[in-house]
């Protein structure tokens, strides 16, 4: 009886210079199979020049329920943000 | 559709009182705009209504490529034949995108696929009509795909993360396939009497079963309405077959064709085609597994995915052997 394939995240480099952005994911037996099977599902139209494959099995991800926890404490430091700070329109390259 | 007919297990639209208070503050996130996705909690029968309808999808795309099959060793060109090899390997591409999405749900792939093999699942029944000429690859481009982006579209803003990242890489790649079908059917339509008569003839037999992709009429559907509510159907199936009948007249009339419908005409007032009556017994015959290619696409199916087994076995014991070694 064959067992599953496990299941591979795949990410692709659309040009030099930019980051892997996550694509979508796939099975496949292996390391070499993902890279092979991502080339065929994922860029069939000159989509990338780079691809990356992790197992999904190895990523770890934050939990919904932590959403707060995590995000909330950067809504009042508005200050971290350069339009906080109104600029005179006389002043020039700032 | 390539989804029709999907039920929701529910027999009345749930409304407010009917939740729990998760289920308000899941409708609630629906209802201002917010993605679902794969980790957050949602109801079961929202989890087991997506499944059914992204796996019904995916089966479709797959299934979808074996009518196109039978062309490949007889596309009239080289040309033709590397665009046709090229649609049908995007349909595979769909399948999987799609096949993926149902996998963040907790399904797994090979539950997935046992279900179609064994003849339990659904796919679209469009995929039950033969192919008997190179015109009837045109009509499908045309009429199928053409119907399936009108679905398509605004399955993109739904509300299911997974589903709606899927359905905008289809819709990008969908376009090229409704062209190269009107390609075909502008050639041979400007072509021979006999190839004009051959584009005619695949016309007359695909149009009535692409009406009917869209499912029958779903103005009294809980089902429609609960995944109305859901975000996961956002036009009835009505409107959207209307669409279809709209945008396709003329690209017909272009092609010097005739719709195989007396009673289509023109309303100056609604601005729409009026259409004639849809044989609802015949699509829903096809759906029950007699129509003319049920048992032809499906056992075509299994034995590919049985005469695959070897090499899927044998690229396992790759692995594994691998594996083994790294380990040592």
């Amino acid at each position: 009886m064959s067992k599953e394939w496990p299941l591979w995240e795949v990410f692709i480099r659309s040009q030099h210079g930019l980051a892997h952005k996550h694509v979508g994911s796939l099975h496949a037996p292996d390391a070499g199979m993902a890279i092979n099977n991502a080339r065929d599902v994922y860029t069939r139209r000159n989509e990338g020049v780079s691809i990356w494959v992790v197992r999904a099995a190895d990523i770890v991800a934050s939990s919904p329920a932590d959403k707060d926890a995590l995000f909330e404490p950067a809504n009042s430091k508005v200050y971290r943000h350069p339009t906080f700070f109104p600029m005179p329109e006389e002043v020039k390259n700032l | 559709m390539y989804a029709q007919l999907v039920e929701t297990g529910l027999t009345k639209v749930q409304t407010l009182d009917d939740m729990s208070s998760e289920e308000q503050a899941f409708q609630a996130r629906i209802d201002a705009g917010v993605k679902i996705e794969a980790k957050d909690w949602m109801p079961e029968a929202y989890r087991k209504t997506l499944i059914r309808q992204i796996s019904q999808h995916a089966h479709s795309e797959i299934v979808g490529q074996l009518p196109e099959g039978n062309w490949v060793t007889r596309a009239p060109t080289l040309k033709r034949k590397s665009i046709l090899l090229a649609k049908i390997q995007d349909e595979a591409g769909h399948g999987l995108y799609l096949y993926s999405a149902a996998e963040t749900l907790g399904v797994s792939r090979d539950e997935l696929l046992a279900a179609l093999h064994s003849g339990k699942a659904k796919y679209s029944s469009i995929f039950n009509y033969p192919t008997l000429t190179w015109a009837d690859i045109g009509a499908i481009g045309w009429l199928v795909d053409g119907a399936a982006i009108i679905n398509q579209i605004p399955l993109c803003r739904c509300s299911y993360g997974p589903y709606s990242r899927a359905m905008i890489r289809v819709c990008k790649e969908e376009s090229f396939h409704a062209r190269q079908g009107y390609d075909i059917m502008m050639s041979l339509a400007r072509g021979t009497p006999e190839q004009k008569a051959m584009a005619q003839d695949a016309l007359n037999r695909w149009w009535w079963p692409s009406l009917m992709m869209f499912g029958p009429s779903d103005a009294d559907s809980v089902n429609s309405a609960q995944s109305g509510k859901w975000r996961i159907k956002l036009f009835s199936n009505d409107e959207l077959r209307q669409r279809m009948v709209d945008q396709t007249v003329p690209q017909a009339e272009f092609l010097g064709l005739t719709i195989p419908d007396p009673k289509l005409k023109f309303n100056h007032e609604t601005g729409h085609y009026e259409f004639g009556e849809i044989d609802w017994a015949e699509f829903h015959n096809v759906l029950k597994g007699n129509g003319p290619c049920n048992r032809e696409r499906l056992r075509t199916r299994v034995q590919a995915w049985e005469d695959g087994q070897w090499f899927r076995d044998a690229l396992v014991a790759h692995a594994d052997k691998q594996a083994a070694r790294n380990a040592a």
